[in-house]
């Protein structure tokens, strides 16, 4: 095969823009690894595929949702996340060590990957572009309620921050409070009204604007 | 999912993933060396944790120059990590790379077809 044919389909659609030297080194990198046989193209194409469609922030708020029902799966939840949660098999990875931290009206937490981007992937999907900036890094850390504040959520000074840095081994992830008004909304309703950045601790969760409606 | 829905996400035919409405891989590029950089992982040829070494040692060394303001592209350094990391491991040498990305930079438009 030469190295004409050995170029993706979906190369197409991007052919008559001008390639960005990263994305001409990712492809030489690729096909090198192909022709030595240690990647295959399918392979890679499954994993980006599989990150697309079945990891994702969904999984983290079906957890919530019944953590939010379930007392005993909350207390499970709380005292060994990655036991708790091995049922369910998600996809994704890095949840080896996962702890989950649960947010009180007196005590908000946060999560920070401070040297990288560590995320427990399979709860929360792939990190957002912020939260692998050195703003955030250091900044959460540094001055969380000013920070907090301007990502719009300002807490008022009683409540208590807490942020947790991720480890090589450790990924956290927030339990949420449950929205005012949610009383009698199933799994499946509560899980929509959870977040992604309410499971990083960015973001606080509003009484549900279904509520109260007529279902 | 289906042939058809997964051929049009790799095509980019459909919306790249989002979460909150964000979207995770700014350029193609990125999505593709990421997914090398997981299958790599899956196949065995280095765990994560060492891939996570390198990517802290690219990071540190960027900020060790430029402040939290400067413009930051993450997946620079998630290239350059999996890069080192393949030279690390003897797998693939830089020199290799260089040679390779070289090449790929002086085809003519339109060389696919």
């Amino acid at each position: 095969m030469n190295d004409d044919q050995k170029h993706h389909d979906h190369d197409h659609d991007h052919d008559h823009e001008e390639k960005s030297p990263q994305a001409i080194r990712t492809e030489a990198l690729e096909s090198l690894l192909i022709e030595k046989g240690l990647l295959s193209e399918h392979a890679v194409d499954d994993v980006i595929a599989n990150y697309a469609q079945r990891v994702g922030p969904m999984n983290g708020a079906l957890l919530v949702a019944r953590a939010w029902t379930d007392a005993e799966f909350k207390q499970r939840l709380l005292s060994n996340a990655t036991q708790a949660i091995a049922e369910y098999d998600f996809q994704g990875g890095q949840v080896d060590h996962l702890v989950v931290v649960e947010n009180t009206p007196e005590r908000h937490n946060a999560v920070v990957c401070t040297l990288c981007s560590c995320y427990p992937w399979a709860v929360l999907g792939l990190p957002p572009k912020w939260y692998k900036d050195p703003a955030y890094r250091s900044r959460i850390v540094r001055e969380p309620r000013a920070l907090l504040a301007e990502m719009g959520l300002p807490l008022d000074k009683k409540i208590e921050i807490r942020v947790w840095d991720s480890s090589a081994e450790v990924r956290y992830m927030v339990l949420p409070m449950r929205p005012a008004h949610t009383e009698g909304m199933t799994q499946d309703e509560l899980a929509a009204l959870v977040s992604r950045d309410s499971m990083i601790g960015v973001e606080v969760l509003e009484a549900s604007s279904r509520a109260g409606q007529p279902s | 999912m289906t042939d058809e829905l997964e051929s049009m996400l790799l095509d980019g035919r459909v919306e790249p993933p989002k979460a909150n409405g964000e979207v995770i891989f700014d350029e193609p590029w990125q999505n593709r060396t990421f997914g090398m950089a997981r299958s790599l992982c899956e196949a065995g040829y280095y765990t994560w944790d060492e891939f996570r070494a390198c990517l802290i040692q690219q990071i540190e060394s960027w900020q060790a120059d430029h402040s939290e303001q400067e413009p930051y592209q993450y997946f620079d350094h998630f290239l350059a990590a999996l890069t080192d990391l393949m030279a690390l491991k003897g797998l693939c040498e830089t020199r290799e790379l260089d040679q390779r990305s070289r090449a790929f930079a002086d085809r003519p438009h339109g060389h696919d077809h």
